[in-house]
This record gives structure tokens, C-alpha cells and sequence, in this order.
């Protein structure tokens, strides 16, 4: 079929796409993988009630990463081809603990008592494994899969800033979902964690442009420079923001307690695009750009089609979900 | 050493993802159909029993669910780890089946299954059973365009190459391909026989433990009649899915009958090991005119045989050996569950003699195995092409090393192992509990809300 938009700008909507659902799942997945780091700290019943406040959603969390690595599938196959055979090993590791953080969920519920330990034992692994390798590749793709000493200790740097980052938004959605100590001590987390994020979204910022001319230029010229200043502002405000917030005790009446959960959501938007509109247009870094990447304007067109009836359609029925189980998460059960 | 071949080990690790990840889909396509049926019976007699069914079934459709989703996330990974030409060749064509997919239905599964699961009581009785019908209806969408991707791999129609990429010329060609429509039909019925037979299994193990309750009884009495009136369907649409590979892809069929030579009277091989080199069978145990018969209908039809396509047909083992353990169990089902449904029919549950609830038991997984053994003929049985006339399985392959794979795949290996034994134990742990559960049980209990002591519990039910 013949395009029905200029398909200069096929890629370009793609490429939004594509970010979208990277954004939504980092976001998503990412309190959910928190919360599974974090049942760690805690056992028995406040550990039931921990998974139960993820337990409707993790599936269709996880679905937004599906959708983003099927974007870059279907939308470009060749950069597709190129960035999974650099992150071979990563990429092997964090499916395997995504499997075993998805099963043990429903295991460690269902397996014989004297076994929920070990479902849980896996539960934490596997969230903690899942989030080191995202952070792993998250490293290794803004350096453009560069193998030297240096870079790898950055990539491992990535690792340890982006399981700060998913600890910091499950804290943050435990402080939203759960009452009383449980609560307090989620306050506790996200105030260590939130600084421990601080410093690994400013590591990644500065690391950034002094690799990479071509990143340098986009961000320290006139006139970008004072356009793109808000960016770091804001997050800096925001953080510093939360920090106050989290200092004070909640309200009885704990109607705020979405606050730091949306300021959350807001600081991984703003390092999202700080990442996107250092690498825009490129995939891969300096290497290949989305155009030449794409697959053909007939393909995406009628992929985009679907994704233009779809996506809001994805989007609605998420939000009911999360509407129908909104609250203080309780006990779930099947009746 | 030929074992260490990236090639290979690409191969094994891929069909060992896929063969895995199957057998989950196979069972939530149908069990969500299956759900439904005991959510409308309850709604319509309100008798608790089905919702004790339902209850029981709703967790291994869970447990299904959660395996099938996790397994399915690696396959979307592997194309880009380890097969990247396929997307760069066939990627204009793959890919918007493959976003069609996870577009239209695996999101409709993953929300609703939330609801579905643990939304009884927050959500009006019709929204859950709508919920229900949304999970079900997208298992089986999500099952149509990955068949019709498969499908256009075997028998790839409606495209052209240009520059050496295949670029889509008509989707409705694509989209009902040759051999979609049989394909589809196969595996649907399929899940739903495996279904039939894990319910049944599972069932009468319960039933021979300790009678079970009426739940048992029911979806006993329910899947042994579900898996009478299908298999001889499935045989059926078997039958037609030959006859269509055969105009389509006769060289797979060649292979399944181990016929090596083009001609009349070809004989159905009951028994023989075919041997690749010498291009003969040794052994050989065959009903004359028998394979003439069935793929042409008259003992004088004449069967494509391998000899017209050396150097260009799958391996003959494997296909001929998948086939035979695939029609077997379709036998043995048909067998045992017409018997069954005899018995049942005239004396009822309770009077079944012991022999065939533990025939039943035994044939819990046959499901599983006649799905793995039927994909296992249809796939390689492609060799040694990934699309056919279109790209070459070697040509697709990554540059990953063999080390590199070799130490994935092993990771997989443990991994599945320990999640199919801890699945197969927890699914026989769940029969255990079934109806024993009492009803208002929470999964997590809360201490401040929780009704019953807070300790570990026993069951969450």
C-alpha cells in the first residue's frame, strides 16, 4: 500500500513510539522490579502485601517492553539486529531473571509453603538481576558498545544507577499503596534512594557529552543551551523538591501520598529526554540514524495504522485497571 | 566439531526457547475458553460447583499465563540476538504481524488477566466475565497472527524482492496464506485437546486420591466429552492439513512418509529406520498402498518421493519419527476417550473403573507432547529453509560466537527444567488443594484486615 504521509517522517514517529514505551516501562516495570528489591528488607506479611500492591499490573507492565523491543523489531530491523548481538550476554542474563521474576510471583503463592521461600529468594534475584542488566546495557548503548576497561566500568556504574532508580520509584509506589510502618519505612527508602538516583542521573549527564562531540555540540550551543537548561533545572528542583516533601510526615489523612510517585514518573521522563535528544537522530550512536534503519514506508504505514487505533485504546484499558485496583493495596485473592 | 557450530546451537537454543515457551500457550488458548464455559454455567445455575472449577482453573491459567508471557519475552529477544537476518530479509512482512500481535491481543490479555484474576469482588459479576471473554478472546488472537506468520513462512505468498529485501505486495494474500487457515485449525483444536486431557488428567488423579468434590466430577464428566467430540475433528483437519502440505510443501510430506522414490502404491511405513546416506529405509514394516491412499485417496495415486528433491528436503529422522509419535497419541485419545465418554455416559463418573482413571492420569501431559512432536514435523520439516524459496536458515544467523551461545543455552536449559518441574509439582498441588480451599481464604493476607491468623498460610486460595 502507498504511505500516507510523507515517509520522511515514518522513522520520526517511530522512533517517538518506540521511546514512549521505553519511557512507560522504565516507569512501570520499573516500580515493580523496585518493590522486588525491596521485599528484601521486609518478610512474612508486609512481604505478601509488597507483591500483592504489584500483583494486577506487573503482566502488562512487562507487555510495554514487548511493545518497545517489538518497535525497534518491526520499525528497524537492522539497528534491531546490531544492538542485540552487542548486548548478547546482558541481554541472555536479564531474560532469564525476567522469567524467574515473572514465575516466582505466581509460585511463590502457589508452590507448597516450605518452598515460598526459595520463590521468594528468586523473586528478589530476579528483580535485582533484571534491573543490573538494564542499567548494564543502558551504559553500553550510550557509549555506542564501546569494549574498553573505562567503558565497562561505566556500564557497570549504569547498573548500580538504574537499580537506584527502580528502588527509588517502588518506594516511591509503596509510599502510594501501603499504610502505617510499612509506609514509614517506604518513606525511609525513597529518601536514600532518591539521592543515590540524584547522583547516577548527574553521572550519566556529564559522562555523556564529554564522550561524544557531536552530543557536546547538541547540548553547550547557542542558542539550544538556554532552551535545553529547564531540563536539568527542573530535575534538580525536583529532587531536591521531593527530598523536603519526604522529610515531612505524610497527613493522617495520607491524601498526598501520590505525590512522590508522580514526581518519580516526571524525573525518568526528564532523563528519558535528556538521552533522546542527545542521541536524535541516531540509533546507534554516530553509527546509524533512524532513517537509515527503518524498515519500508509501506510496512511502517500499515503498522502505524494499528498503533494509531491501538495504543489509546492500550493506554484506556491501563488506566482502568490501575482505576479498578486503585487505593491502598489490600490482600488479593481470587474470589 | 560439528556440535559446536553456531549454526546449531542457534538452532537448538531457538527451538529449545520455542518448543518451551508452546507449551503454555497451548494450554491458556484453550483453558481461557474453557474458564468461561464454568464462569457462564455458574452464572446460569449459580451451583458452586463450577465456581470450585473455576477457582482451581483460574490459577493454572496463572501460572500458564505468567510462563507463557516471561518465555514469549525471550522470543521476541532472539530474533535480534541470534537471527537478525531474518528481520533484515523478511522484516517488511514479519514485523507488522508481529506488532499486530502484541498490539491487538497480548495487551488484552495482560490488562484483563488483572481483572480476570483478582477483580471477583471489585468489579460487577458481568465485568468479569467480560474480562474473562477478553482474556480467552485475546489468547486465541494472539494465536492468529502468530500462526499467520508462521504460516507465510512455510508457504510465502503475496510479496516481492526488491534490492534484495522482501517488500509486502497484498496483506489479505499474506494474511490468509495456503496453509493458514489448516494451521490455525490444527493448533486450536490441539490446545484444545491438551486442555481436555490436563483437565481430565488432573481430574481423575484427584478422583482416585479421594473422590474429589462435584467440581471434580463435573470437569471430569466435561473434558472427557470435550476430547470425544474433538478428536475425530482434529483427525479430520489433520487429514486436510496433510493433503495441503502435500500440494505445497511435498517434499515435508516425503519426509514424514519416508518415501524416497516418486510413484503409485506407495506403502504407509508403519516401522523403519531411514537412512539419509544409503537413501533407503532399513527395517521397513508397511501397509501396501497404504501412504497412496491417504494423501491421494486411490491406491493408485502417485506420492512425490525425496529423491526429486535431494539436497533440498528436510531431514528424514526427525519428521518421520515427529509424524508417527503426533498420529499415536492421536490414536491413544481417541481411544481412551471414547471409551471413557462411553462409560461415564452409561454408569456415570463414579462408577469408572480405576484402570481407566489411571489410563486417564497417564495421558495428563499427551497433549504436550503430540503439539511439541506435530511443530517439531512442521518446522523442520521447513529445512533448510526459514522462509521457503526465500531465505536460507544459515543465511540468517547472527555473528554471535559459539562459546557465547553455548553458555546462553545452558542457562536456558537449567532454567526450564527447574520451571517445568516446579510447574508440573505446583499444578499437582493445586489438584491437591482444589476443592478443600475454603472460600474466603485471601492469597496475601493482611494483618490488620485479614480475618483468619496471619501465619503462613496453608493455601492461598
Amino acid at each position: 500500500m502507498t504511505p500516507f504521509i510523507d515517509p520522511w517522517w515514518l522513522p520520526v514517529i517511530f522512533a517517538g513510539l518506540m521511546g514512549l514505551s521505553i519511557l512507560l516501562y522504565v516507569i512501570l516495570d520499573g516500580y515493580d522490579l523496585g518493590v522486588g528489591m525491596l521485599t528484601r528488607l521486609e518478610k512474612d506479611e508486609n512481604r505478601d502485601l509488597m507483591v500483592a500492591s504489584i500483583g494486577p499490573f506487573w503482566d502488562a507492565n512487562e507487555t510495554w517492553l514487548v511493545l518497545g523491543i517489538g518497535l525497534l523489531l518491526v520499525a528497524f530491523p537492522v539497528a534491531h539486529g546490531l544492538i542485540l548481538t552487542q548486548l548478547y550476554l546482558p541481554v541472555a542474563l536479564m531474560l532469564v531473571a525476567l522469567i524467574l521474576r515473572g514465575v516466582s510471583f505466581e509460585f511463590r503463592a502457589k508452590a507448597a509453603p516450605e518452598h515460598k521461600q526459595r520463590w521468594d529468594h528468586a523473586f528478589f534475584a530476579g528483580s535485582l538481576l533484571t534491573a543490573l542488566c538494564q542499567g548494564y546495557m543502558l551504559g553500553a548503548y550510550v557509549l555506542g558498545f564501546d569494549q574498553s576497561f573505562a567503558a565497562v566500568l561505566f556500564c557497570l556504574l549504569a547498573a548500580l544507577g538504574l537499580v537506584a532508580g527502580y528502588v527509588f520509584v517502588g518506594a516511591c509506589w509503596l509510599i502510594y499503596k501501603v499504610e502505617g510502618d510499612l509506609q514509614k519505612r517506604a518513606v525511609r527508602w525513597a529518601e536514600i534512594s532518591l539521592w543515590a538516583t540524584a547522583l547516577a542521573m548527574a553521572i550519566i549527564s556529564i559522562a555523556t557529552p564529554l564522550l561524544s562531540e557531536r552530543i557536546f555540540d547538541r547540548w553547550f550551543r547557542l542558542p539550544e543551551i538556554i532552551a535545553l537548561l529547564p531540563i536539568p533545572i527542573a530535575a534538580a528542583t525536583l529532587f531536591i523538591g521531593l527530598a523536603i516533601f519526604l522529610r515531612r510526615p505524610l497527613r493522617a489523612k495520607d491524601e498526598l501520598s501520590w505525590v512522590p510517585l508522580a514526581v518519580a514518573g516526571i524525573l525518568f521522563a526528564l532523563g528519558f529526554v535528556g538521552i533522546a535528544y542527545s542521541f536524535y537522530p541516531y540509533l546507534i550512536a554516530d553509527r546509524l540514524d533512524i532513517w537509515q534503519a527503518a524498515a519500508s514506508p509501506e510496512a511502517l504505514s500499515i503498522i502505524l495504522i494499528g498503533a494509531l487505533f491501538v495504543l489509546p485504546v492500550i493506554l484506556g484499558y491501563s488506566v482502568l485497571a490501575h482505576w479498578i485496583f486503585r487505593g491502598k493495596a489490600t490482600h488479593l485473592s481470587y474470589e | 566439531m560439528d556440535a559446536l557450530d553456531p549454526l546449531i546451537l542457534a538452532r537448538i537454543q531457538f527451538a529449545a526457547n520455542i518448543s518451551f515457551h508452546i507449551l503454555f500457550p497451548t494450554i491458556t488458548i484453550a483453558l481461557g475458553w474453557a474458564l468461561l464455559g464454568f464462569k457462564l454455567a455458574y452464572n446460569r445455575t449459580k451451583d458452586e460447583a463450577w465456581m470450585d472449577a473455576y477457582r482451581l482453573w483460574v490459577k493454572v491459567f496463572a501460572l500458564s499465563f505468567a510462563m507463557g508471557v516471561v518465555s514469549g519475552i525471550t522470543m521476541s529477544f532472539q530474533f535480534g540476538t541470534n537471527w537478525p537476518g531474518y528481520m533484515e530479509k523478511v522484516g517488511n512482512i514479519a514485523g507488522p504481524l508481529l506488532a499486530y500481535e502484541v498490539l491487538t491481543a497480548f495487551f488484552l490479555e495482560a490488562v484483563f488477566l488483572g481483572i480476570m484474576l483478582f477483580g471477583f469482588s471489585r468489579v460487577p459479576n458481568w465485568v468479569h466475565t467480560m474480562a474473562t471473554l477478553l482474556v480467552a478472546g485475546g489468547t486465541t488472537l494472539s494465536a492468529f497472527w502468530i500462526i499467520v506468520l508462521n504460516s507465510w513462512m512455510q508457504t510465502p505468498v503475496g510479496y516481492e524482492i526488491r534490492d534484495g529485501v522482501v517488500h509486502a505486495t497484498d496483506w489479505w494474500a499474506i494474511i490468509f496464506n495456503p496453509s493458514m487457515p489448516y494451521r490455525l485449525i490444527h493448533m486450536l483444536i490441539a490446545s484444545a485437546l491438551t486442555v481436555a486431557f490436563l483437565i481430565a488428567g488432573m481430574s481423575a488423579w484427584r478422583w482416585l486420591k479421594d473422590g474429589g468434590g462435584e467440581g471434580v466430577r463435573r470437569t471430569l464428566k466435561a473434558a472427557i466429552y470435550a476430547a470425544a467430540l474433538l478428536i475425530p475433528v482434529q483427525i479430520f483437519v489433520g487429514d486436510l492439513h496433510g493433503l495441503n502440505t502435500l500440494e505445497h510443501q511435498p517434499q515435508k510430506v516425503a519426509a514424514m512418509e519416508a518415501n524416497w522414490e516418486t510413484r503409485s502404491h506407495v506403502p504407509l511405513v508403519l516401522f523403519a529406520i531411514p537412512d539419509e546416506d544409503a537413501r533407503t529405509n532399513h527395517l521397513e514394516v508397511a501397509i501396501p498402498s497404504g501412504a497412496s491412499l491417504i494423501l491421494k485417496h486411490e491406491a493408485a495415486g502417485v506420492v512425490p518421493g525425496l529423491n526429486d528433491y535431494e539436497g533440498n528436503h528436510p531431514p528424514v529422522g526427525p519428521l518421520f519419527w515427529g509424524f508417527r509419535i503426533m498420529v499415536g497419541i492421536g490414536v491413544a485419545m481417541l481411544a481412551l476417550s471414547w471409551f471413557a465418554a462411553w462409560t461415564i455416559c452409561r454408569r456415570g463418573v463414579d462408577a469408572m473403573p480405576r484402570w481407566l482413571a489411571h489410563g486417564l492420569v497417564a495421558m495428563t501431559f499427551s497433549g504436550w507432547v503430540a503439539t511439541l512432536a506435530g511443530w517439531y514435523v512442521t518446522e523442520i520439516g521447513r529445512q533448510p529453509w526459514l522462509v521457503t524459496g526465500v531465505l536460507k536458515t544459515a543465511d540468517a544467523v547472527g555473528p554471535v560466537g559459539s562459546a557465547m551461545v553455548a553458555s546462553s543455552l545452558t542457562l536456558y536449559l537449567v532454567v526450564y527444567a527447574v520451571l517445568l518441574t516446579a510447574y508440573i509439582a505446583v499444578l499437582y498441588r493445586l489438584a491437591r488443594l482444589g476443592k478443600a480451599a475454603p472460600n474466603d481464604k485471601p492469597m496475601f493476607p493482611v494483618p490488620t484486615i485479614a480475618p483468619g491468623p496471619a501465619a503462613p498460610q496453608e493455601e492461598p486460595a
